[in-house]
């Protein structure tokens, strides 16, 4: 489908509800996002709202979970902020216990934005939902006075259904704490990327729907084995397991030496003194099992493409509550702090 | 890294905790350090578990940033201020001159950068016809760099605000102070790469302390703490390399010679510590015509260093822990700090709060 | 003050190297550097300046000087127990 040479960019007519809004949902957004649903009113409808059968209490919990995206810049080696978006919100339900359902996709677009580049992104975001099996079933477009917003930002909220929805802090002393791959990767990724520091490297973000990576592990023990899960997004591994401490009032204790990370990963660290413990991940999650459980919870991570490189490591102890420790590779022990903020490459 | 050059395998460390532990001394004993990197090496790596209980390590003045007097930030941002591009390292951002930090003057509208090195100075400067300065801070590890770009055809918009300081004769100021205590030098090895371990035997000649030139790998700061330990016992105190395939006796003359083309000796002030004669660098008269301080007409008062209540001061002597300041971790923290050793991400105090300091784990 | 990371060698010209760290490519100046460099070095690069040339012979000579000393003191404390 290409635009014609009158819509390259998008103008404040495409935002304002008329005619040329009506052709950008028909030619862009409707291809991509509008497949067969099961939905009574579904996207094809464009009617006001959508429509979703109400699961039975049976079917466990609703959860519901919403995240808006300003990631810059919006193409990044590996992905864009559609895919994103996209496995952002998948990954939030995912790590809840919840199958998603439903997405929701509001886009607010700079007057100016090159349509070429909103196709690109669309066409992301609807490959990562594939992946995970779910559809967006409504959405929204604004488009805004050049300068009134920088490119383009995108809000999802997420529908899922939980069997049994699991928490961030249900940490129980002995449980096994897993990671389902190399940490690191997005926020180096991104650094690596930044032009004013001139370096050239293969590394790519991982940010991928982890839904079907997870599914088969809140099956195991019918339910019971794993007791809580969160993804390491902004402030990473480290502020992600000082969140899972506090909420649960317990200590975890991590092996430096266990913890998976590309060899790139390092090189990045170790010329920018940034931890890579500390950077976002955006298609990890930590999950923390029942010690019984914790062999075939690898297991069963590792037979899947975004698991190959799983790894326990950790435990959860009572040693220093509300705390995380790191057992460090030369034999000595230290505390793995909450991250202050953004890192900043450091040369002292 | 390398696996060639990454030194961190248990089994060496628990060797060398074994020599550690066999040379234990009898008595309380004082390790100093100076570098921000050996600091954040000790702590990220959990050495001090491996200490005998006697023994302390202690961060001296290895911060850079930390420091550099406040007026000298105050006559960066006034620089900035009066229109130019101010280029610094990212470690400086941060910290707080006498009113406001370079980060704070940035969200007041002053164009300050973060560059990685001293080139990008030059690179930002060919692009703009404004004013770029480089606020060049660090120690000898650093200051090559500060003169290569100055010998290097510098563009006409670019000029130098130097703040550089020298470790040698910080270790001589150290000792004479009262109440010091120290026991043992734990050399900085890039420094040291740079100067050579000569200027350690001249400067620290009469002081009979053991000084031993330190790596940063994990099993390097113990082999060097272990070396400290043994001259101790043997009542041996002389300089000591255990950085060897990094740095040797006579330094790297390629990057002293560019330091003596561009620089002379200054007494200068240290942030906390007050002025130490001969410790550190300005520019020559030869490179006058590249020095911010003779391109922009910014005379500030000299103001205060650090806030009363701040023992920033005695822990930059190494002759307090953080955990002694009754600001650490209560008003001062590195979301709020009040001194410099907070701020700079390598400061002994930021480092202490970040990841437990001296807690035994 | 001395964050400095090794990194190899990958090409050189004029006052510029090539150098990989790991994965991770950039360029680093030469005008720093005393010793001369050939594709395959080590360098030891502060602040994209190269400051010194590492080998991997380096690297084994240090492991050497860790193990002889842990080696000497426990065999010393070893005869001290049998003492």
């Amino acid at each position: 489908m290409m635009p014609s040479s009158s819509e390259t960019r998008i103008t404040q007519l495409h935002g304002a509800g008329g005619e040329l809004m009506g052709q950008l949902l028909d030619r862009l957004i409707l291809p991509k996002l509008g497949g067969a649903g099961t939905e009574r009113i579904g996207l094809r409808a464009l009617d006001d709202g959508a429509t979703i059968a109400c699961p039975s209490t049976a079917d466990g919990e609703l959860v519901l979970t919403t995240d808006s995206h300003v990631v810059k810049p919006i193409f990044f080696p590996g992905g864009d902020i559609g895919r994103l978006a996209a496995a952002g919100t998948i990954n939030d339900l995912a790590v809840m216990g919840a199958q998603p359902i439903a997405l929701t996709l509001a886009a607010i677009i700079e007057e100016g934005f090159p349509f070429a580049n909103l196709e690109r992104i669309i066409d992301s975001f609807a490959s990562t939902i594939e992946e995970a099996g779910v559809q967006v079933i409504c959405g929204d477009t604004k488009v805004m006075p050049a300068g009134d917003v920088d490119g383009i930002l995108l809000n999802t909220t997420g529908l899922g259904i939980a069997p049994h929805a699991v928490s961030d802090a249900d940490l129980r002393s002995g449980d096994r704490v897993l990671l389902t791959g190399p940490i690191g990767d997005h926020g180096m990724a991104l650094l690596a990327a930044r032009e004013e520091f001139r370096l050239t490297t293969r590394l790519k973000s991982d940010v991928a729907p982890i839904w079907t990576l997870v599914s088969p592990l809140l099956k195991l023990r019918d339910g019971a084995a794993v007791h809580a899960m969160k993804d390491p997004t902004r402030g990473g591994l480290a502020a992600a397991l000082n969140e899972m401490a506090r909420k649960s009032g317990k200590c975890i204790e991590i092996t430096e030496s266990a913890i998976p990370m590309r060899t790139t990963v390092r090189g990045l660290s170790d010329l920018l003194g940034i931890s890579p413990l500390e950077v976002a991940n955006e298609g990890k999650a930590i999950l923390v099992v029942a010690a019984e459980a914790a062999a075939d919870a690898l297991h069963a991570l590792q037979q899947h493409p975004l698991g190959v490189d799983a790894e326990i490591v950790g435990t959860v102890t009572d040693e220093y509550p509300n705390r995380v420790i790191l057992d460090t590779e030369v034999g000595g022990r230290r505390f793995l702090d909450m991250p202050l903020g953004d890192p900043v490459p450091r040369i002292c | 890294m390398s696996p060639s050059f990454h030194f961190s395998d248990p089994k060496r460390g628990k060797a060398l905790a074994d020599a550690i532990r066999i040379l234990s001394p009898p008595g309380p004993f004082k390790i100093v350090h100076v570098c921000g990197t050996h600091e954040m090496a000790i702590t990220r790596n959990g050495l001090r578990r491996f200490l005998p209980e006697k023994v302390t390590l202690l961060e001296g003045p290895g911060c850079p940033v930390c420091v550099t007097p406040a007026s000298d930030i105050d006559t960066a941002i006034a620089i900035a201020q009066a229109g130019a591009i101010l280029c610094t390292y990212g470690d400086m951002i941060r910290v707080p001159g006498s009113k406001l930090s370079l980060d704070e003057a940035r969200s007041q509208g002053c164009d300050i950068r973060t560059i990685l090195s001293a080139a990008d100075a030059t690179a930002i400067a060919r692009e703009t016809d404004r004013e770029v300065v480089f606020f060049a801070v660090g120690f000898e590890t650093t200051a090559p760099m500060t003169a290569v770009i100055a010998l290097d055809d510098p563009p006409p918009n670019l000029s130098l605000l130097v703040s550089h300081k020298l470790i040698p004769p910080a270790l001589v100021a150290l000792l004479d102070l009262p109440d010091n205590r120290i026991g043992a030098y734990l050399a900085p090895g890039h420094v040291s790469t740079i100067i050579g371990t000569k200027p350690y035997e001249t400067w620290l000649d009469s002081r009979l302390v053991p000084v031993v030139v330190g790596g940063f790998e994990p099993l390097d700061i113990l082999y060097a703490i272990a070396l400290i330990l043994r001259q101790h016992r043997d009542d041996l105190p002389k300089v000591e390399n255990a950085y060897t395939r990094a740095v040797d006796r006579e330094g790297n003359s390629a990057a002293l010679k560019l330091l003596d083309e561009v620089f002379e000796v200054a007494d200068v002030a240290w942030r906390g510590i007050g002025a130490i004669p001969s410790s550190g660098l300005r520019l020559r008269q030869t490179l006058a015509h590249v020095n911010a301080l003779n391109r922009f007409d910014v005379d500030l008062p000299a103001e205060q260093d650090i806030i009363p209540g701040c023992r920033c001061s005695d822990i930059l002597t190494a002759r307090a822990v953080p955990s002694d300041c009754p600001l650490f971790a209560k008003r001062c923290t590195p979301l709020s700090p009040i001194g410099p050793c907070m701020v700079g991400a390598e400061g002994a105090c930021s480092i202490w709060f970040r990841y437990g300091g001296e807690r035994p784990l | 003050m001395c964050l400095a990371a090794p990194a190899r060698v990958m090409s050189v010209l004029g006052n510029t190297a090539t150098v990989d760290y790991g994965g991770v490519e950039t360029q680093c100046r030469l005008e720093t550097l005393t010793e001369e460099v050939a594709v395959g070095d080590y360098l030891l690069i502060h602040t994209g300046f190269a400051i010194r040339r590492l080998s991997p012979e380096d690297g084994e000579e240090t492991l050497r000087l860790f193990d002889e000393l842990s080696a000497s003191l426990g065999k010393m404390e070893g005869e001290t127990n049998t003492a």
